[in-house]
């Protein structure tokens, strides 16, 4: 479960995240949907300890993460906005890099690559080196390597980015799986049909602020839409930055 | 196993699946240093012997005024040349190295027993001609040595008189100090072999890794940062070491092959001078790869970083510059200066000259502490938040 309470960091003069508050729950996706440059990203940083909230609290199935960052770190898999492979080292060199330093142990990273490789279907791709990998590729390689680990909370900052349809597809139908499992699954976009078709809590961010924190059905009945896309523009105010 | 460790396989894994930066630590950084030298004392033997021995052409003007002093010449290896319309421009436009010009007054002089005159027309910013103009004029001076001689003879006087003064030169230096001169440049070409052997992955590991976009996922990793910065060093100074060591190694072995002793030198190139320079250098390399990476972390880009570290490079250039230009006395406190006490261990090293074990320990010891130092603040600048934060 991650708990954010109250977030808040600016750079200089721009406050990027003024006053972020919301939930994660175990066994749920929950979607941080807002136009580009809502400050999604600043606050998933917050979130995997990268950045400091100036004010504010992140609880990590109940561990500060000001407090206790490793801790913190430990208990949560992340893709990063920034998804770069070592393109010298084949996939499974790439996983087994991350799996090391989450301290595993060889038989441990072993097993764990199986079971990624087949829940990602990445099985001609791991023993190839990186370099040239399509871009669907780099982001399954990114995801095996952040959940190596099997950890109990998955951050994914915008997985769905530059994905053709099929990945988008098999990354939406994985992000199910890993709710199945009855992990803590929170991931950011700003594709409003995407968050709809996923998530079981949606949380609306605009100009560092959430606008709306709510299951699909009840955002429809707060903005009196059966449309949910029309519920997502009506709270945020506009439907600049946002794709259907 | 300890994280520092883990990162610091990766990295040396990885970069040596890079082609171009192992052939830089390999061959680049190393082969410089021994194939500078070879190039430079073969050239300089080869000139050396080439002025003393082979004769000398001179165009010379108004020979048929002073046959003896031709005939002089001819039997001292000046091959006597046609006269030349321009003297002067040719020298000045280097068709020539020297001119010898006789004037018809010279037989009249000559015979009254007045001082005669030639002129030797030369360019002495030709550094190229300096031999043959020291060789002819000396010539010319043994010609009118004798020739005065011979007159007091004739006058009944003493040749003595003619010397009030004589100076005898006493030459201290060895034929190792002779050599010490060219090899003051030789730290310079090792702490270099070091610089090009960690550059590639101080740039890589940081610099790179942020463009490449995998530093902010490295640090979602439940490990400390100072620990990957470890690692990442450890990387850096293995990889620099290794290029120093072959640079020393490559050195050695091409010393044997230098014909230094045609230039009355000497050099003392063996275990104890190899063992002794890769000691002192150790702290070093570990404080040039620090020092790269803190100038790699400061960039924004691969490409910034190249520049800076680049023009890092020229840093160990100054104190080898500054003791070439002004020879100071060497003092025990230079060794506490990093560079600085390298450059005199080692020079002193190849001179065959004993460095004293507590000017070592100085050495290591300074330098180790600065090492020490830059890291601490290239830990710091790691602990930043825009670090990892690419674009």
């Amino acid at each position: 479960m991650i708990e954010v309470q109250d977030l808040h960091k600016a750079f200089g003069a721009v406050k990027a995240v003024d006053g972020v508050s919301f939930t994660a729950r175990d066994g749920e996706i929950t979607g941080l949907l807002g136009p580009n440059g809502a400050g999604k990203t600043t606050t998933l940083r917050m979130l995997y300890t990268l950045m400091q909230p100036d004010r504010g609290r992140v609880l990590v199935d109940g561990i500060d993460a000001a407090a206790d960052p490793l801790s913190v770190r430990q208990r949560l898999g992340v893709l990063p906005d920034a998804r770069g492979l070592y393109k010298r080292l084949s996939a499974r060199e790439n996983i087994d890099y991350f799996g090391r330093l989450q301290g595993l142990d060889e038989a441990t990273i072993a097993t764990r690559c199986e079971a990624l490789c087949k829940a990602l279907d990445m099985g001609e791709i791991m023993e190839r080196r990186s370099e040239g990998f399509s871009q669907g590729q780099r982001v399954k390689t990114a995801i095996a390597r952040a959940l190596v680990h099997d950890p109990k909370n998955c951050i994914l900052d915008e997985p769905t980015n530059g994905l053709d349809v099929m990945a988008t597809r098999a990354m939406r139908e994985f992000l199910r799986h890993l709710k199945s499992e009855g992990r803590c699954v929170l991931f950011s976009s700003h594709i409003m049909q995407e968050v709809g078709a996923l998530c079981d809590r949606i949380v609306v961010i605009a100009h560092g602020k959430v606008v709306a924190d709510a299951a699909p059905d009840e955002l429809r009945e707060q903005a009196a839409t059966d449309n949910l896309e029309d519920a997502f523009v009506k709270v945020i105010g506009s439907a600049e930055g946002l794709a259907a | 196993m300890n994280a520092a460790w883990i990162v610091f396989l990766k990295e040396v894994r990885e970069n040596l699946r890079d082609r171009r930066t192992v052939l830089n630590t390999l061959l680049t950084g190393p082969l410089m240093a021994p194939i500078i030298f070879v190039l430079l004392i073969n050239g300089m033997i080869a000139r050396e012997l080439e002025k003393a021995e082979k004769p000398l052409p001179v165009p010379v003007i108004g020979a048929e005024h002073a046959p003896n002093l031709v005939d002089m010449l001819k039997q001292n290896g000046i091959v006597i040349e046609a006269p030349i319309a321009e003297p002067e421009r040719a020298v000045r436009e280097q068709d020539a190295d020297l001119v010898l010009r006789i004037p018809e007054s010279y037989a009249k002089s000559w015979s009254k027993g007045e001082p005669a005159q030639v002129e030797l027309i030369y360019d002495a910013s030709q550094r190229d001609a300096q031999g043959s103009i020291a060789r002819l004029q000396g010539i010319l001076d043994a010609y009118a040595q004798r020739s005065g001689t011979l007159r007091v003879l004739a006058r009944g006087l003493s040749p003595s008189i003619l010397k009030p003064l004589v100076v005898a030169t006493r030459d201290q230096s060895t034929a190792q100090s002779r050599g010490s001169m060219m090899f003051s440049m030789l730290p310079y070409f090792f702490i270099l072999g070091a610089f090009i052997g960690g550059m590639a992955l101080a740039i890589d590991t940081t610099a790179g890794e942020r463009e490449r976009q995998s530093l902010e996922p490295l640090f979602a990793n439940p490990v400390k940062r100072s620990k990957i910065l470890i690692g990442k060093l450890g990387a850096t100074s293995v990889f620099a070491l290794t290029s120093l060591l072959l640079s020393i190694v490559a050195f050695s072995l091409a010393g044997q092959f230098m014909p230094t002793e045609k230039l009355g030198m000497s050099l003392s190139i063996g275990v104890h001078f190899v063992s002794l320079t890769l000691l002192t250098m150790l702290p070093l390399v570990a404080m040039i790869a620090a020092l790269q990476t803190l100038a790699a972390a400061f960039a924004k880009s691969f490409r910034e970083a190249q520049t800076y570290l680049s023009l890092l490079m020229f840093v160990p250039a100054v104190p080898t510059m500054l003791m070439s230009i002004f020879p100071f006395k060497t003092e025990t406190w230079m060794y506490a200066v990093p560079l600085v006490g390298q450059q005199i261990t080692i020079t002193r090293l190849i001179r065959g000259e004993a460095v004293a074990s507590t000017e070592i320990l100085i050495c290591l010891a300074c330098t180790s502490l600065a090492a020490l130092l830059a890291y601490a603040i290239t830990s710091r600048i790691y602990q930043g938040e825009r670090l990892a934060i690419s674009g």
